[in-house]
């Protein structure tokens, strides 16, 4: 509706009111949670380290971002796993290897 | 004791950021509420820096304020300046000499409970900022509304607000944009109602249109509303009509006619 409306007045959409909200959405997702954005680099980083000591993680492909809906902020994660995950089980320290070191069964390797 | 049994409505404007028209959008709820045949008392509760008599104009019958009451030096009635024209309006002032301990949340409770009596609407001028005059003008409110304006700046502290007066179960609040330059929105240099109301998530209750009206009509004491033709003076009115639960289809902001009024009547209307 929002969109239509800007249409219906022939509204310019390249103009500093789009940079304005824009730069709004940013900041009111930090203020809210009280979080900055500096913290929050931190804090994704955190995330990425605990989850690769157990999978191995496209680090490149890696999107933690928050997010708004309505009143309601999520941190929303998409952390897809490395494909070379199953393609070399033999290399140190892999992920699989620790998984293995760390489960019940007898290493049969 | 029960809210319900008691007459009156508190009505609280805030915004978190100063100098965005909460102490004009006061005045002129007032003067409008009072038009609509309902008693109305405006309260000034920035103390120290009083204005809404001046906005008024009735800064020359100033006898007693607030902080006499608080403080026991007046009684509620003497510190009720009656308006020139309006039988049904009222002023309570600020105090101008003392500092903003004067009065607590516990006293702004007693004291719109004794107004709430008398008058249909009790409207808080509540002072800028998030700090002690904030808290006073917020601990009575039934209804909060944010005056923001379409910047950066204001809307960032109007969110602010939003989230204060949500952890004190005060909200939803409703939103009043003022200063809205509809030739700046059509050129994309300006934020529109819809572009506020998406990043605050919260209902829009009013669009004042930046008049310079407002401004004679603060030199003159004669708040806008007053003016029949001033389109803040129609968009103050129209505010007043929302807030005694009349549907009221936001105006169009500027001047054109015909088939984008018809639209905006029929997609606006609340
Ligand atoms: N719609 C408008 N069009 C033009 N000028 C306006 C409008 N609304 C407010 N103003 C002007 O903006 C200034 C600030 O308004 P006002 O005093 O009501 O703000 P306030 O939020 O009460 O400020 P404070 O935080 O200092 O109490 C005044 O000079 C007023 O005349
Ligand atoms: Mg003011």
């Amino acid at each position: 509706m929002a969109n239509f409306f800007d249409r219906m007045l022939g509204r310019n959409r390249e103009g500093s009111a789009s940079t304005a909200k824009q730069r709004l959405q940013f900041v009111l997702v930090h203020d809210r949670i009280n979080l900055p954005p500096e913290k929050l680099k931190e804090m994704k980083a955190e995330i990425l380290a605990v989850i690769s000591k157990y999978v191995a993680v496209a680090q490149e492909e890696v999107d933690i971002a928050l997010q708004q809906r309505d009143h309601n902020n999520l941190l929303v994660a998409e952390i897809p796993f490395s494909k070379s995950l199953v393609q070399d089980p033999d290399e140190d320290e892999t992920p699989i290897d620790k998984f293995k070191a760390d489960s019940d069964q007898p290493q049969t390797s | 004791m029960a809210a319900n049994q008691m007459r009156g409505k508190v009505v609280t404007i805030t915004s978190g950021k100063g100098g965005v028209g909460k102490t004009t959008t006061t005045a002129n709820l007032g003067v409008a509420l009072a038009r609509l045949d309902q008693k109305v008392v405006v309260v000034d509760t920035d103390i120290g820096l009083r204005n809404l008599d001046v906005i008024m104009g009735l800064e020359n019958r100033i006898v007693y304020d607030l902080v006499d009451v608080v403080e026991g030096r007046s009684k509620l009635k003497q510190a009720l300046i009656k308006h020139k024209q309006l039988p049904e309006l009222y002023l309570i002032p600020a105090a101008q000499t003392r500092d903003k301990t004067a009065v607590s949340p516990q006293d702004m409770i007693q004291i719109t409970n004794e107004l709430r009596k008398e008058f249909d609407f009790i409207i808080l001028d509540s002072p800028a900022g998030i700090e002690r005059g904030f808290r006073n003008a917020l601990a009575p409110a039934d209804e909060v509304l944010i005056v923001t304006n379409p910047e950066v700046s204001a809307v960032r502290d109007a969110d602010r607000i939003i989230g204060l007066i949500e952890a004190q179960n005060k909200g939803p609040a409703k939103l009043i944009l003022n200063r809205v330059k509809m030739d700046m929105v059509k050129r994309g240099e300006m934020l529109s109602p819809t572009d506020v109301t998406d990043i605050l998530a919260i209902k829009l209750i009013g669009i004042i249109p930046e008049d310079e009206l407002v401004v004679s009509a603060s030199n003159n004491g004669i708040p806008v509303t007053l003016n029949e033709t001033s389109k803040a003076g129609m968009a103050y009115r129209n505010i007043a009509r929302r807030l005694m639960g009349e549907s009221v289809p936001f105006m169009p902001l500027e001047s054109n006619t015909g088939f984008f009024q018809r639209l905006a009547k029929l997609f606006t209307g609340d």
